[in-house]
């Protein structure tokens, strides 16, 4: 059979040795720390983590895998985080670690030296961190501000409110986007400068996750908390595609995992006499599911090795969204529907998984976001 | 003991001699799959072809050199198999005896069946075709019930076998058939035979394919005598042979002479006919319902080098070991004929026309790679029953 080579770009794949050995470790860590009685446990808590198991990813070095030595991190690359995101997903577990390691993406991008300096050890030490970037507009486009910073001597004082600002209430740190002097522009803002009643818990669809709205109105930040502007685009680009790689690798574990459930399900639960996963309906449906997850595995390991490719790691990376995206949301869906009356319950895991297929999918992008966007890189 | 200099050099002796010889704008259609051999013009032209990469030592190059083979490493095979893809020479014809009854007899078969096969199976001096579907038990093989009756140092072979590619043609057939029909199961009543295709009492009847074409025949033995010693294994040990011959064809054995049997379409030229064609007065490239579905297809054409390349990454496979090589077979043939069936629908009026008319796109190379991709999603086990295989072998669902 030939092989097929794409369109200017070769299929690479490729895997590194921490990756492989972070795989192994991300996955028994995950099977410990997050089991399903746990995740259902901290459905009703009201920061949503377990701040001790959290302590143990800081003293594990997670949160610094992909901060340079120089600034307090291990040195690795973001395709060493991608397998232990891929096994948090798996297991469902929720802590603010995409955040923070987003966090430090940005401020590593696009802060000025003295933000690197300061900031960078702080988040690669396990600080946590959140970013506020979504709006009431519900644009996925991150350079759509209507939120604003209005420079006051040295201050700032800003206005607007932002949304969707994951994990906000646990973060020590946020890295706010707005328009500053007509422009797209990011602030890091350190959690004492926000009042507590600044901050309103969101009710979002994923009860595995938190969110809050942030209101910015005449909230005042020294002119120091600006990231460099004439790097504000390139670091919302970046911000776009780092969160599009781990939110890619979450919800494939996620894929993985609700295949996985719905699959006990077929082997133990009879029907008319017949284990109802001997349904060739059924069946077959799973196998589709599989097979999407698989592509979208393929998808994401490349993504990951590509990253920090120019060109060539946005369209692995968008490519990598869009199909964990889709195989996320389909194999959750039929996890619902072959659970039947049980799938209906809110005891059925299938809907946790549902739940944060859809939350996945709204956060920076979904498949046909990710597609427009590649047409215009490919064609 | 030739190392990696070695391999450097014939790699790049590959890549000038296929650069050289391989044939360029023959005044017939060529066929793009093995499946596709339809007029004699065809067939003596990629025997030769055939024939003359293996005299090369491009071909076969990892097999035993007692046998025929070249006697090298795998690598070096791996090597002319990519410089045959990258100058997309026409394909290897003798597909079941390259991939399927090659692999087999080195792995199973006895010192004389590899010293009697394997030269000619590799030089396409001897075709072998397969006779496993039967016309009424096509996805049900292990229900087959042509029979072979043993008289004296003979077995007596009875009844009709389906979709022989290249039967017409072919000197051998690796041919499955029943020699006990009160066994206790259905599979322990058959048995496996390298058999030999001309003699009295076998007739092959060309099948004209939905594309118009021909490339298969239909295949009788009416009381066709053939010697016992053409048994391969034990009576009763058809299915199990069978099995482990399937087990090539779908990817999950290697073991493969190498080279290609099939050519499939390039899913790049699909941007070239979207560009081409018009929708509403604008390239049809221009309209963002085209543009979302293409880069849908060109995101599952990247998976699938993406899967065979991960295929070797163990800390990528070990959840379900067997999931991308018995996987692969049901996603590629699945998408190209998606791919074939939108481009297709890109072609406005021009969609209406076929091979042979001059307002054809592209002299309608993808109305028929559409009509010709249900060779792939039907034969070798239709989608339907790869979906039973993946069920079952990979997700350990409990049979239908």
């Amino acid at each position: 059979m030939s092989a097929y080579v794409g369109p200017g770009i070769t299929p690479t794949i490729g895997l590194s040795e921490e990756q492989a050995q972070l795989i192994d470790i991300a996955a028994a860590f995950c099977r410990d720390k997050s089991p399903m009685d746990k995740v259902r446990s901290l459905l009703e808590d009201e920061t949503g983590f377990d701040p001790a198991v959290w302590s143990e990813m800081v003293e594990l070095g997670w949160t610094g895998i992909a901060i340079p030595e120089d600034f307090g991190g291990i040195g690795l690359g973001l395709g060493e985080v991608v397998p232990l995101v891929e096994y948090m997903g798996r297991a469902m577990m929720s802590s603010p670690f995409i955040d923070t390691t987003l966090a430090a993406q940005a401020v590593l991008r696009g802060g000025t030296d003295e933000q690197k300096q300061t900031l960078l050890p702080q988040l690669a030490g396990g600080s946590p961190a959140s970013l506020a970037l979504c709006e009431a507009h519900a644009d996925w486009n991150l350079e759509n501000l209507s939120c604003t910073a209005q420079a006051d001597g040295d201050r700032l004082v800003l206005s607007g409110t932002k949304h969707l600002v994951t994990h906000a209430v646990a973060a020590e740190l946020i890295i706010v986007s707005l328009a500053f002097e007509g422009a797209p522009a990011l602030v890091a803002v350190p959690k004492s400068a926000i009042e507590a009643s600044r901050l309103t818990r969101e009710k979002i669809i994923d009860d595995t996750q938190r969110a809050y709205a942030l209101n910015l109105d005449g909230l005042q930040v020294p002119k120091s908390a600006l990231m460099d502007v004439a790097l504000a685009r390139e670091t919302l680009a970046h911000i776009e595609l780092t969160a599009s790689l781990l939110l890619a690798a979450d919800m494939c574990g996620g894929a993985f995992s609700c295949i996985d459930y719905t699959l006990d399900y077929l082997k133990t639960r009879k029907q008319f006499g017949k284990l109802i996963g001997s349904y060739q309906s059924l069946k077959h449906t799973a196998v589709d599911a599989h097979q999407a997850y698989e592509r979208a595995r393929s998808h994401l390991y490349s993504a990951a090795f590509l990253v920090d490719q120019q060109g060539e790691g946005e369209m692995a990376v968008r490519m990598a969204k869009a199909e964990a995206g889709e195989a996320y949301s389909f194999a959750a869906d039929r996890a619902i529907q072959f659970h039947g009356g049980f799938g209906f319950t809110y005891d059925c895991d299938a809907q946790l998984y549902r739940r944060r297929a859809i939350m996945g999918c709204a956060l920076h992008g979904d498949a046909r976001y990710h597609r427009r966007k590649l047409a215009d890189l490919m064609f | 003991m030739l190392d990696a200099k070695d391999l450097e050099a014939f790699t790049q002796d590959a890549k000038n001699w296929f650069k050289e010889n391989t044939p360029r704008d023959t005044d017939f259609m060529l066929p793009l799959t093995f499946m596709e051999v339809g007029t004699d013009e065809q067939f003596h032209f990629l025997r030769d072809w055939q024939n003359k990469v293996y005299e090369a030592g491009y071909l076969g190059a990892h097999w035993p050199k007692e046998f025929g083979g070249g006697g090298l490493d795998k690598t070096f095979q791996d090597a002319a198999t990519r410089a045959m893809a990258v100058e997309r020479t026409p394909i290897m014809l003798n597909a079941i005896g390259l991939n399927w009854t090659g692999p087999l007899l080195l792995d199973r078969g006895s010192e004389a069946e590899k010293h009697k096969y394997i030269r000619g199976i590799l030089s396409a001096e001897e075709i072998w075709c397969q006779g496993f579907s039967e016309p009424d038990h096509g996805s049900d093989l292990g229900n087959a019930q042509t029979r072979a009756v043993r008289d004296g140092d003979d077995y007596v072979i009875t009844g009709s076998k389906i979709w022989t590619t290249q039967g017409n043609y072919a000197d051998h057939m690796i041919l499955l058939a029943r020699t006990n029909p009160e066994a206790e199961s259905k599979y322990k009543g058959l048995s496996f035979f390298l058999a030999p295709m001309k003699g009295e009492g076998i007739q092959t009847v060309p099948i004209r394919k939905l594309t118009g074409e021909y490339g298969f025949t239909q295949t009788f033995f009416d009381d066709a005598r053939i010697s016992a010693d053409c048994r391969m294994g034990e009576e009763g040990e058809g299915w199990l042979i069978a099995m482990q011959t399937l087990e090539y064809e779908r990817g999950a054995r290697s073991g493969q002479a190498g080279g290609h049997v099939m050519m499939l379409s390039d899913p790049n030229d699909i941007i070239g006919l979207a560009k081409a064609a018009q929708l509403n007065g604008k390239p049809a490239i221009e309209d963002e319902a085209i543009r979302e579905e293409l880069v849908h297809l060109m995101t599952e054409a990247r998976a699938l080098g993406l899967a065979s390349r991960r295929d070797k990454l163990q800390p990528l496979t070990q959840d379900r070991p067997m999931s991308l090589a018995l996987g692969g077979k049901l996603s590629s043939t699945d998408f190209y004929q998606r791919l074939n069936a939108f481009a297709i629908t890109l072609q406005g009026t021009r969609a209406a026309y076929y091979v042979g008319d001059e307002s054809a796109h592209d002299n309608g190379i993808w109305q028929r790679g559409y009509l010709n991709s249900f060779s792939a999603t039907i034969g070798g086990g239709t989608s339907q029953i790869q979906r039973n295989i993946i069920g079952e072998h990979v997700l350990g669902l409990p049979k239908s």
